[in-house]
């Protein structure tokens, strides 16, 4: 692994290049991490970046949406993008030869067009996206979950936004949206894998050095605890799918890691306590509890998903078990296991030059910071008990907002 | 085995021999229950005790059952591998089936229908997979809440004592390994596993016709499928490389038609699928009620116009997508050992990434359309999902 080499440079425009350069590598990963997502928006545009996200693909002066679609297949790549919560990711995974190329594609359409009439058709595809996530389990109790959570936090609101936000959305807001969150210094590149940095660094100065930059601000408060139960009938489902919120570590909190350690012993898909008490006996289909960590504030989100007629039983098993690990907190054997869990798939993950890039791009996001793979590993095996301990003090699983969506109505203390 | 010195991993696939095609008539979902109840204790381990271990080593697992196997794999740091291969031996050759925990496995399975459901993707391909192949080929691995409520310790004693045999049973080793050291490892695990399989497969035609499953959901789900070759046939590289014309990529035919062009929905895709002696086509999409019907007339026709043939253009650009594909296989041992036992079971022997770019160089539009002309798209079976049946009549009248 000694080859491997951390390269950092600031453009001119103060765009951030981050890149984990391995020449031993047999592809390149590219992405452009722009921070901005649905705590963004104002209610009026809400679904806004997601649907921009769609747009970027839409053409630019110089080539049309045929043509960006048929260059990135040309030279090979796997490229797709994403948006979050605070993020919006545009990403090539290509053959080494590639790199310059998929670079000079990926940059060109993160400066679109928004054609009026391409306009009018892509948001067709997001209503259609968003019908989709209508029909499938949970059914909306997700967005549901995260708006009574996070009640007015700008976390609130939902990513895909709803067919009313997006069906009246005009490309004018669009983009002044656009203008006012895809400035040079509200976006990072990052690159893993066999990277030619300086001949990148060149490229760009010459082809996006011209970006504005220009101040883009984010609130980040913390969320405020909640406790709220929400049930919501679906008469076509036959399962009752239970999501709930806790509050948990921020981003930048340091103890993001015995955060993520308490996870996968408390809820993890296999050899956790949910699923020795619940999916090993039959009870729930299934149960999983993770964190995740935003600006400022952070979750614990848990879904599980039972036959209708337990869903009492399992809610209150679910504050057992909760109650239990926040009483007596976790065994030195469960930790052990957790942190060989953590460790071997960061180093499993790692092997792929497309995951290194999604992981350099989001810690540089979240908290301007590069990891080797090795020091990562150390942060998770130096957590201990009394770390977890006090995870669940600060933010104790047991105060959660529920929402249970399924064939009937839930009356639940 | 293949050796991939450049990693720190390793993998392995174990395919047993117990798919849902050798599901008793009567049972359907005994394979999918029995790999459920194998993963309750085995050799010295409970089932608590056995999972600790692998999470020991830091094994990154799964297990499915498939139409012609249930699949172990699992992923480690190299050093591991010995021991994460000698963990796999007790849970195929020495599972517990501990009678007392047969009403949660029970459970388990039951869970698992309801879930499905509520998928109406999932519930849309289960019933295009019943009219894909002969059965027992197209039968899903879950069964039914009749046949779950059905089984008995017995039957799940019965199915490991008859299934979880080496014949037609692949063990596939990708990573950081050495020949020698895992062939030993192998031979020290698995060296004394015995058995044959008694009975034979009879095959039965599918259900004809198009069907629609009425259902109050925002979307229609849209199933075409009509026969083609298996992985084994000689085209079948021709016959893939036009569905990959077809489907692969965002300048895809049916990406660029139905979504780009014309807004109609947000997932359409279509594939290739193959088992062992058989071979298919099959696309879907899913779509709001009103824009369905024009949704499958787009799709039939971006389907049958397969049969006038392919561009060059669009061979370059899926050459080099597949090229990518092969190439970055190399970075996953995971992926690798998953090919090579799917290889060995479909072919009988491995194809190497060489063999397989050869291959891929090989492959030319003329050869494509040869093969396209020869054999057009046809014989298409509509399946749908929704609120509303759909007009099958642009399905209708193969050329003969």
């Amino acid at each position: 692994m000694s080859v491997v080499e951390f390269r950092h440079h600031t453009l001119s425009n103060g765009l951030d290049v981050v890149a984990e350069c391995n020449p031993n590598a047999y592809s390149t990963g590219l992405a452009y991490f722009v921070k901005t997502g649905s705590r963004d928006e104002t209610p009026e545009i809400s679904g806004v970046s997601h649907f921009l996200e769609h747009m970027v693909f839409k053409g630019t002066p110089t080539r049309t949406a045929e043509q960006v679609n048929q260059q990135l297949d040309e030279i090979g790549s796997q490229s797709n993008a994403f948006t979050s919560e605070e993020q919006t990711v545009y990403y090539c995974a290509v053959l080494p030869e590639y790199q310059l190329d998929a670079l000079e594609l990926l940059s060109d359409i993160l400066r679109p067009l928004l054609r009026q009439e391409d306009f009018a058709t892509e948001k067709q595809v997001i209503l259609e996206e968003i019908a989709k996530y209508d029909d499938q389990p949970p059914f909306g109790a997700h967005e549901k979950a995260l708006a009574l959570h996070f009640q007015n936090h700008p976390l609130g609101k939902s990513v895909l936004g709803t067919r009313e936000t997006v069906g009246a959305l005009t490309s004018t807001q669009m983009l002044e949206y656009f203008n006012r969150r895809y400035s040079a210094g509200n976006i990072v590149l990052a690159m893993a894998g066999n990277v030619n940095f300086d001949a990148v660094i060149t490229q760009l100065e010459d082809q996006i050095g011209h970006w504005k930059n220009y101040d883009t601000q984010r609130d980040t408060p913390r969320a405020q605890p909640n406790s709220a139960f929400h049930s919501i009938e679906k008469a076509s489902a036959h399962q009752q799918y239970i999501i709930q919120i806790s509050n948990g570590p921020a981003a930048e909190d340091n103890n993001r890691y015995a955060s993520r350690l308490l996870g996968l012993i408390f809820g993890d898909e296999s050899n956790s306590r949910l699923f020795w008490e619940m999916i090993d006996p039959g009870k729930a289909e299934y149960a999983v509890v993770e964190p995740s960590e935003y600006q400022g504030t952070g979750t614990f989100l848990s879904y599980l998903c039972c036959q209708p007629k337990n869903t009492e039983e399992i809610l209150d098993l679910y504050q057992t078990l909760a109650g239990d690990i926040q009483s007596n907190g976790v065994t030195d054997q469960e930790l052990e296991l957790a942190k060989n869990k953590v460790c071997s798939h960061i180093v499993l993950r790692a092997e792929r030059a497309a995951s290194r890039m999604f992981g350099i791009g989001n810690n540089w996001v979240q908290r301007g910071e590069y990891a080797t793979v090795q020091e990562s590993i150390q942060r998770f095996q130096s957590v201990t008990r009394q770390d977890i301990a006090e995870v669940l003090e600060k933010y104790p699983l047991t105060q959660c907002t529920s929402v249970a969506i399924g064939p009937t109505k839930i009356e639940h203390k | 085995m293949q050796q991939m010195p450049w990693l720190e991993s390793a993998a392995l696939s174990i395919l047993v021999p117990a798919g849902s095609q050798r599901d008793p008539a009567n049972l359907p979902g005994l394979a999918n229950f029995t790999a459920e109840m194998v993963q309750r204790g085995c050799g010295s381990y409970n089932s608590r005790e056995y999972v600790d271990q692998l999470d020991r080593l830091g094994a990154a697992r799964s297990a499915s059952v498939t139409n012609s196997h249930t699949r172990f794999s699992a992923a480690v740091p190299a050093d591991h591998l010995t021991d994460v291969l000698a963990l796999y031996k007790e849970l195929i050759c020495a599972p517990h089936l501990p009678e007392e925990q047969l009403e949660d496995s029970r459970m388990v399975a039951f869970q698992e229908l309801l879930a499905m459901e509520d998928d109406l993707a999932q519930k849309l391909l289960r019933e295009l997979r019943k009219r894909l192949y002969p059965d027992p080929y197209g039968r899903s691995s879950t069964g039914t809440l009749e046949s779950v409520q059905a089984m008995t310790h017995q039957d799940i004693v019965g199915h490991v004592t008859n299934y979880y045999v080496p014949e037609n049973a692949v063990i596939s080793i990708a990573g950081k390994i050495i020949f020698e050291d895992v062939i030993k490892a192998v031979e020290q695990s698995f060296g004394d596993w015995q058995g044959t399989i008694q009975t034979e497969l009879l095959e039965t035609s599918p259900p004809e016709g198009h069907h629609h499953i009425q259902h109050d959901s925002s979307q229609t789900q849209i199933g075409i499928v009509y026969p083609s070759i298996p992985y084994s046939h000689p085209d079948y590289f021709l016959a893939r490389s036009a569905i990959g014309v077809l489907s692969d990529g965002m300048s895809s035919r049916l990406f660029t038609e139905v979504r780009e062009k014309r807004g109609l929905c947000y997932t359409v895709y279509a594939m290739c699928h193959t088992i062992k002696n058989h071979g298919c086509v099959l696309a879907y999409a899913g779509t709001t009620t009103e824009r369905a019907q024009e949704t499958l007339d787009v799709m039939l026709a971006q389907i049958r116009r397969l049969g006038d043939g392919i561009f060059e253009d669009e061979l370059k650009r899926l050459k080099a997508r597949i090229k990518t594909g092969l190439i970055m296989q190399q970075e996953s041992s995971s992926s690798r050992s998953v090919s090579m036992a799917s290889d060995w079971h479909l072919l009988g022997r491995v194809r190497t990434l060489e063999e397989l770019s050869d291959l891929l160089d090989q492959v030319n539009t003329e050869a494509i359309n040869d093969y396209l002309s020869a054999n057009p798209p046809q014989q298409f079976k509509v399946i749908t999902l929704g609120q509303q049946a759909l007009d099958t009549s642009k399905a209708e009248g193969d050329k003969v």
